[in-house]
């Protein structure tokens, strides 16, 4: 099918596109890579009246190496993630999730603001937002905020953002780069997620200070599993944290899984995931 | 209506188009480039995939409108006159192909790939690669030996 018909707009800075944003609020989408956008235009799930493409907006596809933390511009491609170094070094996490979005062609068009933005729950940066501590950087033609994964994912395709907002930058905590695992259950190559664990970890006096474990693919958004959080720290064990992580939701089932499946899946892939986040940090200790 | 001006195989295209126009539709119905092919029209067959500035892409997955300014190559694009691809004439050479819907498609993915590959990747790897290529007639096997003879070429220089 073809989209249906909008108005196609290409601002050629940040200004011009907030203006746009001002101007049309609702009525507006935002195209960045469009890999998930097109898609919906072609099967008419959306039929906007105003498209914002942001191909011609310039400095929107840097990545940023801060003291603790690294800014992804909102344009930034999946592909981008992949190769770059200094996510290597300070997001291997989002290096090694970048690779199960879709294919390859995908990966060269769609972007890191873009999918975040759309908030599908099994998508994969959403998930390794939350793992990794991120937010969520607005603007608007009024002003700018910050918004933590838990502010910003509300529900399906539904995020904190307000209309006149543009997605501007999405920022991921790095110190996290040493003890981390993820682990996503797809059911071919490309497809999307049935169920992704992400874990990450900082030492702390003693053993593990913080633990993280988020996933994907057990409610409307992605979601972090406290109790989950805390067996890891007072034990270590990754199976009894795959096992508070399995008893601790209740998906829903659908075509792609059952509710038992799918807990099943949560418990192998948390399992996988805390014992990779363990097994580097034991790796990285000296006498390890 | 946009105004665009895109190269498609090294040749200079200008054009108006309705905003809501694909890239595969201005490809097969304004350039009459009908060898890139549409299968599902969401991205998931990978019949339509093209090469813009180098790097693949869905043509049903982009506005025409976006490819403003880029470099867009086609299956039209890789033989010489008569001459085909390496890529090309392996999958001759191992009958990589049947119907051959999806094998533009498949052509710019191991063409993109093969510009990028060191050393040759394993079978497995190969299958991976191309997941994002749907064939319903061969089974894979041959497009697989195909790319394989094509990758191997590639990795050692002899493209």
């Amino acid at each position: 099918m073809k989209p249906p018909k909008f108005r196609y707009h290409a601002p050629s800075s940040q200004a011009e596109a907030l203006d746009l944003l001002n101007a049309y609020g609702d009525e507006a989408v935002v195209l960045s890579g469009g890999q998930s956008l097109i898609p919906m235009l072609n099967l008419r799930l959306a039929r906007p009246a105003e498209v914002i493409d942001l191909g011609s907006v310039g400095g929107m596809d840097l990545i940023v190496t801060e003291p603790d933390a690294v800014s992804v511009g909102a344009r930034v491609t999946h592909r981008q993630m992949e190769a770059d170094p200094d996510i290597a070094r300070h997001l291997p996490m989002a290096r090694d999730a970048a690779g199960f979005i879709g294919f390859r062609a995908i990966r060269n068009r769609g972007t890191v603001g873009g999918s975040v933005a759309h908030a599908d729950p099994s998508a994969e940066w959403p998930v390794v937002l939350l793992a990794l501590d991120g937010s969520v950087d607005l603007r608007s033609k009024s002003g700018a905020r910050c918004l933590g994964g838990d502010d910003f994912f509300q529900t399906v395709f539904t995020t904190g953002r307000q209309a006149d907002e543009l997605v501007v930058s999405v920022r991921f905590a790095s110190r996290f780069a040493d003890n981390w695992g993820f682990s996503e259950f797809q059911r071919r190559t490309g497809d999307f997620a049935v169920v992704v664990a992400a874990v990450a970890c900082a030492a702390g006096s003693g053993g593990i200070g913080e633990a993280r474990v988020a996933l994907a693919g057990v409610a409307d958004r992605p979601v972090r599993c406290p109790e989950a959080e805390e067996a890891l720290i007072a034990t270590e064990d990754p199976q009894a944290v795959a096992e508070v992580a399995r008893d601790a939701f209740d998906p829903v089932g659908d075509s792609h899984g059952s509710t038992a499946h799918r807990k099943q899946l949560v418990y192998a892939q948390v399992l996988r995931a805390a014992g990779e986040a363990l097994a580097r940090r034991d790796k990285g200790r000296p006498d390890g | 209506m946009v105004e665009i001006a895109v190269e498609v195989n090294g040749r200079a295209e200008t054009a108006e188009v309705d905003g809501r126009m694909l890239l595969s539709d201005f490809l097969r119905g304004v350039l009459g480039l009908t060898g890139t092919h549409v299968g599902c029209e969401h991205g998931y067959c990978g019949s339509c995939t093209v090469l813009v500035d180098g790097a693949s892409a869905r043509s049903c997955l982009m506005l025409a409108a976006q490819a403003n300014g880029s470099s867009v190559r086609t299956v039209e694009g890789l033989a010489d006159g008569e001459e085909l691809s390496s890529i090309q004439q392996a999958f001759k050479d191992c009958h990589g192909l049947q119907c051959g819907f999806c094998t533009p498609g498949l052509l710019m993915t191991v063409t993109e790939i093969a510009a990028e590959v060191a050393s040759t990747p394993s079978r497995h790897q190969i299958r991976e690669q191309l997941a994002g290529n749907l064939c319903r007639c061969t089974g894979y096997h041959q497009i697989v030996d195909a790319v394989e003879q094509a990758l191997d070429q590639a990795a050692g220089g002899g493209r």
